[in-house]
């Protein structure tokens, strides 16, 4: 047998980063290159504007609902603040009360031993499937892809999950991972896909969920074991939590013999309290609703009802490293409600597949490059105008824009040579901090009124990096004269 | 009182008729305005680009312009924002405590325009004349992270001859984002046209905002497109009386050659 | 020597990453509204449950206390049409006698998976948040075993007036973290095929809450 050697994961602050080559947090392209592909695409950029408006105003409608709804955001905020600030002691806290429930607590410093934990655990209950609820955290680590070539099949049951599995496509949203197919193109792959289904199958999403509730229910009950993420983890009691919609979530978490529950180590509130908060926080942020339609809690296994064997694996990967970060770490306080992706103006039209990682979007464009080290996602924490509409919306306030902003500091202080942009910031900074050397630049830019001849715009044909404004919008000719030198030409130069 | 009017240094350089109408209007509200000659940029720019240990200088030197001013004033609610919110943290950063307090008493004192003369000067009536079909643009920095709300409006509805109309899908950004707009200019562009389909939808003659920057762009695009809507500063706006009805802006329409 | 665990280096790596003298979390202001200010089972609330859960597009049927047999009746009635047997409808063991129709199977130890040919359930619940218009099943004998509110196509909820809390705080408060709960809001339902709510997906797809009182 021959063993693979992951390449070493770049590591922050001397604390590892997620590995490379394995899972999916890393795009093969950079964000300018897939976003200009995908922005072409008439049909995505339809079905993501008619998708995100939808949905921007349901939460708009269900938000403003809550009289202390600004009340109960900070205090999110604060709980999620308050718990990495000992998140050793609650994991071990957590790790103790799952045990004393007759779960088995299993640690994974990366994806590669996550993935190997799991397959483990599968194969030895002899079963040769797996029925799966929707989980980031699996997603993450490209598990599936990890128990297929350990020869086991593996059956994602939510909706939209199954939607990209049957199409072999990838996820494009946290909350609604096929949010960039519409109704026509899901009816074309169920009828190509699903073995036996109805050949008069409309595109009416009701049609198209009943054809998934047929082609699973089968599989839900022969299922022998399942594998979930997590929502919240709850410290005190071992209470482990799976928000969700559809039933599938309640169908896996409560048939199989055995489950095996895959979460990130952020994913932890102190206690069972703190769901008062989260659980009006989350369902209203994510899917506009009032409160999703299933919220299943468990704490280690009951006699007699559900699964009578309970894994539980926490998972680093990469998390310690962000948590590192004094300035980043707010990016774990995500609860993966997926207002900030909704609201985006750059996800809106670029979609989910041009950020690359499982995690698209505002907090995808953070949370990526700090799992991954920034060198491997530096053109992510660029992929945002700094609108600041998702730091608007989040429901624990990471204060995203800061959080990107501060990530172009760290690629730009990471960069051992310097680039020709760094050289051209660094003169450009002498000059702007000098007034002297200022007004003589200004000067300078004058000389573009020689170039447009006249005219009161630039030619539109103009060398890099301005030809990335000019291909699109006019730039105006500079003026004779700059307002401070007209104005002290007039006033003298009065203070 | 005595106003410091800090131009920005976009305004400054590409559009300082913007500057000019800020300094007409303070003006004809009885306010002595002045123009430190020291003054550059505030340093967002670098800072939003990466560049927060080379902006530090760049904030000292704001601060050494600005030092003696009892009120500043900026026709932008960009820079107005990292006033506010980047520069104290850029210089702690970088272990200046000095400039990061200096910083942070100036921001105090630092105003955008609407907040100056709705919050501070308390008219929201500024006498001016305007006779146009108007929409406003509510740019992003302003909107949410000065929360500088209806001001904006108050100031415009109180305008003799100006039409307000509803921009539709006020509230998303226009494309702009600094060097967003070069580095990721596809997506720009993209956002930019969805703005100016909202823009011209309105079918309004002038398009407005509080941001040169932001104005820059949109109007960038809608010259390029000949659409005849110009974009205009919300400052050049309120200076306007029945004297000159049509402040100077410069992004009309390229003439093909 | 041998290495460290995953165990040990995943909580040696947290104690890296938040250095040596981390902050002390301040606490945490829990200024948001902790009641609904009205005491339960009061007829408000019972307005504001009934509103919401009808907003999920399950059926609430309103009855007095000793009434809860006829209308669980009913409710299943409405639910299944013409043409169905009580035997189709189990019901939790625990189910209170005086509302348990003539007449319908009790759930027992049987595998899970025989609940799926039955047509309904019948259910208590532990408690109700009016302002979510949620139903929580705490795995109690009155409440079933989770995969008896599961399997068959419709659920009957039955919920008496004192259970109706106002919000999610007080309904919290109210259950018992050792549990496995459920937590129902209306039938199954997905949004994600254009983020379109549709009604009825793996879980019950049809939903009847009986208030009692």
């Amino acid at each position: 047998m021959t063993a693979t050697v992951p390449p070493k994961a770049p590591t922050f602050l001397g604390l590892p980063t997620a590995p490379r080559g394995v899972g999916h947090l890393r795009g093969d392209r950079s964000f300018p290159d897939a976003a200009r592909e995908a922005l072409r695409d008439g049909q995505l950029r339809a079905n993501l504007g008619h998708a995100t408006s939808t949905i921007r105003g349901k939460r708009g409608r269900v938000v403003a609902e809550l009289p202390d709804w600004a009340q109960l955001r900070e205090a999110g905020r604060a709980l999620k603040a308050a718990t990495m600030a000992r998140l050793d002691d609650h994991l071990e806290e957590l790790e103790r009360q799952v045990t004393a429930r007759g779960g088995v607590v299993h640690w994974a410093r990366d994806a590669v031993e996550a993935n190997e934990i799991v397959t483990r655990l599968v194969q030895a209950t002899g079963t040769t499937e797996v029925v799966k609820v929707k989980s980031m955290a699996t997603q993450e680590i490209g598990l599936n892809e990890a128990l297929e070539a350990a020869g086991l099949d593996v059956y994602e049951t939510d909706l939209a999950e199954l939607i990209v599995q049957l199409g072999e496509d990838k996820p494009s949203h946290i909350l609604v991972p096929a949010i960039h197919k519409n109704r026509a193109e899901i009816r074309e792959i169920f009828l190509r896909t699903i073995p036996g289904v109805d050949p008069g199958l409309t595109d009416d999403p009701r049609h198209l969920a009943m054809a998934a509730r047929q082609h699973l229910r089968e599989r839900f009950l022969r299922a022998r074991v399942a594998i979930s993420g997590a929502n919240f983890a709850v410290a005190e009691t071992g209470t482990l939590t799976v928000v969700e919609s559809e039933g599938n979530g309640r169908m896996c978490l409560t048939l199989p013999e055995t489950l095996i529950t895959v979460m990130g180590i952020e994913k932890i509130v102190p206690t069972w309290r703190d769901l008062e908060v989260f659980l009006q926080l989350l369902p209203r942020s994510s899917t506009g609703e009032r409160m999703n339609p299933y919220t299943s809690t468990w704490a280690g296994v009951t006699p007699g009802d559900g699964p009578q064997e309970f894994h539980l694996v926490l998972l680093d990967n990469g998390r310690t490293a962000v948590l590192a970060d004094e300035v980043g770490r707010e990016a774990l306080h995500c609860i993966r409600c997926s207002a900030c992706l909704n609201v985006c103006p750059v996800y809106e039209r670029a979609g989910g597949h041009a950020y690359g990682s499982v995690y698209p979007g505002p907090i995808g464009a953070v949370l990526s490059p700090m799992l991954t080290g920034v060198e491997d996602n530096a053109s992510l924490p660029y992929a945002s105008s700094l609108c600041g509409a998702c730091y608007e919306v989040c429901p624990v306030a990471i204060d995203i824009p800061s959080i990107l902003v501060h990530l172009r500091a760290e690629h730009v202080e990471a960069q051992e040579k310097p680039t020709a942009e760094a050289l051209a910031f660094r003169g450009l900074a002498k000059v702007m901090s000098n007034p002297r050397l200022w007004h003589l630049t200004q000067r300078a830019a004058k000389l573009g009124r020689l170039i447009s001849r006249g005219k009161p715009t630039l030619p539109n044909a103009m060398p890099p990096p301005i030809s990335g404004w000019t291909r699109s919008r006019d730039l105006p000719t500079p003026p004779k004269e700059t307002f401070v030198e007209s104005w002290v030409r007039e006033h003298g130069s009065g203070s | 009182m005595e106003v410091a009017l800090f131009a920005t240094c976009l305004v400054d350089t590409l559009t300082p008729s913007v500057a000019r109408a800020t300094a007409s209007l303070l003006q004809r509200l009885g306010h002595d305005v002045v123009v430190p000659r020291g003054q550059a940029c505030c340093g967002q720019m670098h800072v939003n680009t990466g560049y927060r240990r080379e902006a530090v200088s760049i904030v000292a030197n704001h601060v050494r312009a600005f030092s003696g001013a009892q009120a500043i004033v900026a026709p932008s609610g960009s820079c107005v924002a990292s006033i506010h919110h980047q520069q104290a943290a850029v210089a702690r950063r970088a272990g200046d405590e000095g400039l990061a307090q200096a910083a942070e008493e100036l921001a105090g004192r630092t105003y955008e325009l609407s907040q100056f003369l709705v919050d501070v000067l308390g008219v929201t009536d500024v006498g001016a004349y305007y006779p146009h079909r108007v929409t406003y643009h509510p740019t992003c920095h302003s909107l949410r992270l000065l929360g500088v709300g209806e001001r904006p409006y108050q100031l415009l509805r109180a305008v003799r001859g100006l039409e307000l109309v509803e921009l539709p899908g006020a509230d998303q950004c226009c494309g702009f984002g600094g060097t967003f707009a070069v580095k990721n200019a596809d997506t720009s562009t993209a956002m930019l046209t969805d703005k100016m389909a909202n823009v011209l939808s309105t079918h309004a003659e002038v398009c407005t905002a509080g941001d040169a920057s932001c104005l820059l762009h949109i109007g960038g695009g809608l010259s390029r497109l000949r659409s005849g809507t110009r974009t205009v500063h919300l400052a050049e706006i309120l200076a306007s009386t029945e004297d000159a009805v049509t402040p100077h802006q410069h992004t009309d329409p390229a003439i093909p050659a | 020597m041998t290495p460290p665990s995953a165990r040990e280096e995943v909580l040696g790596r947290i104690r890296t990453a938040l250095g040596p003298d981390r902050a002390t979390p301040a606490e945490v202001a829990r200024d948001y509204r902790l009641t609904d200010g009205r005491p339960a089972g009061d007829p408000a609330l019972l307005e504001l449950l009934v509103d919401r859960v009808e907003d999920y597009r399950a059926t609430v049927l309103r009855c007095p206390p000793d009434q809860v047999d006829v209308t669980v009746l009913a409710a299943l009635e409405l639910a299944l049409g013409a043409g169905w047997a009580r035997g189709d409808v189990v019901v939790a063991p625990g189910l209170p006698a005086e509302w348990r129709p003539d007449g319908c199977d009790v759930d027992d130890d049987r595998p899970p998976v025989q609940l799926a040919d039955r047509a309904a359930s019948v259910t208590a619940v532990a408690v109700a948040i009016a302002e979510t218009g949620t139903l929580v099943l705490d795995g109690s004998p009155a409440c079933g075993r989770r995969a008896l509110s599961l399997l068959p196509d419709c659920l009957v909820c039955v919920v008496t007036a004192d259970q109706v809390v106002g919000s999610v705080p007080e309904g919290l408060a109210r259950l018992d973290p050792l549990r496995p709960l459920t937590m129902v809001s209306g039938p199954s339902a997905t949004s994600d095929i254009e983020l379109q709510r549709v009604e009825g997906v793996h879980g019950p797809r049809t939903l009847m809450v009986v208030l009692a009182g």
